[in-house]
């Protein structure tokens, strides 16, 4: 098992980051919080103060950051350390849900959302790694998508990014198993959160963000290779996985 | 399709907004009314905005600021006494008044004024909240206190959400040594043996509530046998102290209501025989303060038609006569309820200019959607509460006239005053039309 004590969430303010952040408060866990939008940090940092037992703030921390910027990486990685004095899991959480439509019009667009949600990721993951690398133990987590299995035409800028994304988790799982660090992918369905507002929700294939929160520390404890959540995720997109791409390209998903 | 837990009315609204976070304008682009609805607990359409737009509160779901030595919580509107409960009981602090459901938001609970099993002991919701917050249409946010601002305040607590959006709710919580209570019952084989009861019972015990069995006579021939059952928050732990409650679930709505005169005559008759035990044992909090919370969607059993609740509220002096009346208007109809509640309030003045909660007695009970059967039946016990001075609940109404309405809230015209221009709902506009 994965200690969850000293724990760095990157876009706390998600929706899911949020839950995450709850749950591991109430767990009793040091929290270093980063996040874009000041104002919803300083609320979320009230909540788990309260729910810590910590109303000055000696064990959740925060620092706003907009992580889209890759040069400011190294040095809120540097605060995040010394702030809780040792990192034993970090989770990757931030991303936004680009419109597709709006990407096939633009290539600003494109590329901005693909930097977002794909190579900003990256630059975060391969500036931590070292120091996980060098320490021998840990766990690395990042939010990818189901999304990120297979490009379809709804959303396949979303999805490149998250599949790029994930390759590169899963060259990095590689690298950093033979030093002792896990590195996991999530790999959430449908969530009833802020980000798909707007879309119909309904249905057995939606989830609460809290579900997937505990389903995230779970994976992130057991050291687990990919999560997907809910696992009945696993399944879909197995199937989905498996259809010829001459018939694929014909469907209107 | 938003409805409110009874399912009756079914309606449209033009535009539904998850509200994510405190200290934003309201949005622009959507259109007015406006109406906050939390969980959808409430009944009929207090909580529905027809034709017009809702704002989502249960994604303001965060807690601000809790000092541990004085028990004072500040939180957002949307969080959930069952958040609350979670956070507090371990903590030894408990929400001084609970409804029988812990799924309400405290934005809700305030709006509605929520009374519960301790009433005589604790008055309202409103009587423990210290401070709000309230967004107005207009751009102001109001810090609305007692004694800063007692006519925000009064028009705020149980102003049915319309004054504003309220954000943000500083309460005073109570202190308790567990989350167990100790708890008895008894059974009483009429309405005369209910006061008798109820006026020892109430001097000692701050949560008491009784069920009636409103389809099969007592001893002496007339309905209003039942179980009494009071409680208070024990200071020990009992020896064997795990307790996990257990979920089930109304998977699905039944092709037509399991409601039925067989059922009901069954269940009545069966839920009189349950087993009470008229010496003190532990319970603990959640079956004895939530019983219905065990049944996640219970209100399916109505189907899909939906049902109704009607509670209301009778005066000290005509309480005993009023609550009589009313059980043998129901006997007669031939429509028991499955849940007939009955408690006395206590003396306190209620908070809030359209609080339900006055001194008296308050019946709470369940009908299955029959039409014009149901019209009638609620005609003649809308009677007797008006001959009564009595008032309904408007959390738990979806039909009511609006002469009752008036008639029980009489402050209702000094509290229009303070309803916000771009605020509304169905019920409101029911009753002012």
């Amino acid at each position: 098992m994965n200690p969850m004590k000293n724990v760095v969430l990157f876009g706390a303010t998600s929706a899911i980051a949020s839950a995450v952040a709850r749950d591991l408060a109430e767990q009793g866990a040091r929290l270093f919080c980063v996040a874009r939008d000041a104002e919803a940090l300083e609320a979320l940092l009230a909540d788990l103060r309260v729910r810590a037992d910590d109303p000055d703030g000696a064990r959740i921390l925060g620092a706003t950051a907009d992580l889209a910027d890759s040069d400011g990486h190294a040095a809120l990685w540097q605060q995040a350390q010394e702030g809780l004095g040792e990192v034993d899991s970090v989770l990757l959480a931030w991303g936004t849900l680009p419109d597709q439509a709006a990407c096939a019009a633009s290539v600003d667009e494109t590329l901005q959302a693909i930097h977002v949600n794909g190579t900003s990721a990256i630059a975060l993951l391969a500036r931590i790694a070292p120091d996980f690398e060098a320490r021998g133990r840990g766990v690395i987590a990042a939010i990818g998508s189901v999304a990120g299995d297979r490009g379809r035409q709804s959303n396949y800028t979303y999805g490149t990014a998250k599949g790029m994304l994930a390759t590169y988790l899963q060259g990095l799982r590689n690298r950093l198993f033979f030093s002792g660090v896990d590195v996991v992918t999530i790999k959430p369905g449908f969530v009833r959160t802020p980000m798909t507002e707007g879309l119909n929700r309904a249905g057995a294939l939606w989830a609460e963000p809290e579900t997937v929160a505990r389903g995230i520390i779970r994976a992130m404890r057991r050291g687990r290779e990919v999560a997907y959540l809910p696992r009945k995720w696993w399944v879909i997109m197995t199937i989905i996985r498996l259809i010829p791409e001459y018939l694929f390209k014909r469907l209107k998903l | 399709m938003t409805a409110s837990w009874n399912r009756i009315p079914r309606v449209e609204h033009a535009a539904e907004v998850a509200l994510a976070r405190r200290g934003q304008p309201l949005p622009l682009d959507i259109p007015r009314p406006l109406l906050a609805h939390g969980l959808g607990r409430s009944y009929g359409d207090v909580c529905l905005n027809p034709g017009a737009s809702l704002l989502h509160t249960p994604g303001l779901d965060r807690f601000i600021a809790f000092d541990a030595t004085t028990g004072q919580l500040t939180a957002e509107a949307g969080l959930s006494l069952d958040a609350l409960l979670r956070f507090a009981a371990p903590r030894g602090w408990f929400p001084p008044v609970v409804p029988g459901t812990r799924f309400v938001t405290l934005g809700g609970a305030v709006a509605n004024d929520v009374h519960g099993k301790n009433h005589h002991q604790a008055g309202s919701f409103g009587d423990h909240v210290r401070a709000l917050t309230l967004r107005r249409s207009d751009g102001q946010v109001m810090e609305v206190t007692p004694e800063a601002t007692p006519d925000w305040f009064a028009a705020t607590v149980g102003g049915l959400g319309l004054t504003g959006l309220i954000e943000t709710v500083t309460l005073q919580l109570m202190p308790v040594r567990t989350a167990w209570m100790r708890a008895w019952s008894q059974r009483f084989d009429s309405l005369d043996a209910f006061w008798e009861l109820n006026a020892r019972a109430e001097r000692e015990w701050p949560y008491t509530v009784a069920w009636i069995d409103c389809l099969n006579p007592g001893p002496d021939g007339r309905v209003g046998r039942g179980i009494y059952s009071a409680a208070r928050h024990a200071t020990t732990v009992p020896s064997r102290s795990e307790y996990r409650e257990r979920r089930r679930s109304i998977p699905l709505d039944p092709p037509v209501s399991l409601v039925n005169r067989l059922t009901l005559r069954a269940f009545n008759h069966l839920y009189y025989r349950q087993p009470v035990h008229a010496t003190p044992r532990a319970a603990h909090h959640l079956p004895w303060l939530f019983p219905l919370d065990a049944i996640r969607h219970w209100n399916r059993i109505y189907g899909h038609k939906g049902f109704y609740q009607y509670q209301c509220v009778l005066p000290p002096h005509t309480a005993k006569d009023g609550v009589q009346a009313l059980l043998d208007a129901i006997a007669a109809s031939g429509q028991g309820s499955f849940l007939a509640v009955l408690k006395t309030f206590g003396a306190s003045a209620a908070p809030g200019m359209l609080s339900f909660p006055r001194p008296g007695a308050t019946l709470a009970l369940d009908f299955p959607e029959k039409g014009r059967d149901t019209e009638r039946l609620f005609a003649r016990l809308d009677a007797i509460v008006q001959e009564a001075g009595g008032a309904l609940y408007p959390a738990k109404d979806a039909r009511m006239p609006a002469a009752v309405f008036r008639q029980g809230f009489p402050d209702w015209e000094t509290f229009a005053e303070y309803v916000d221009p771009e605020f509304s709902s169905g019920f409101w506009r029911r009753m002012t039309a």
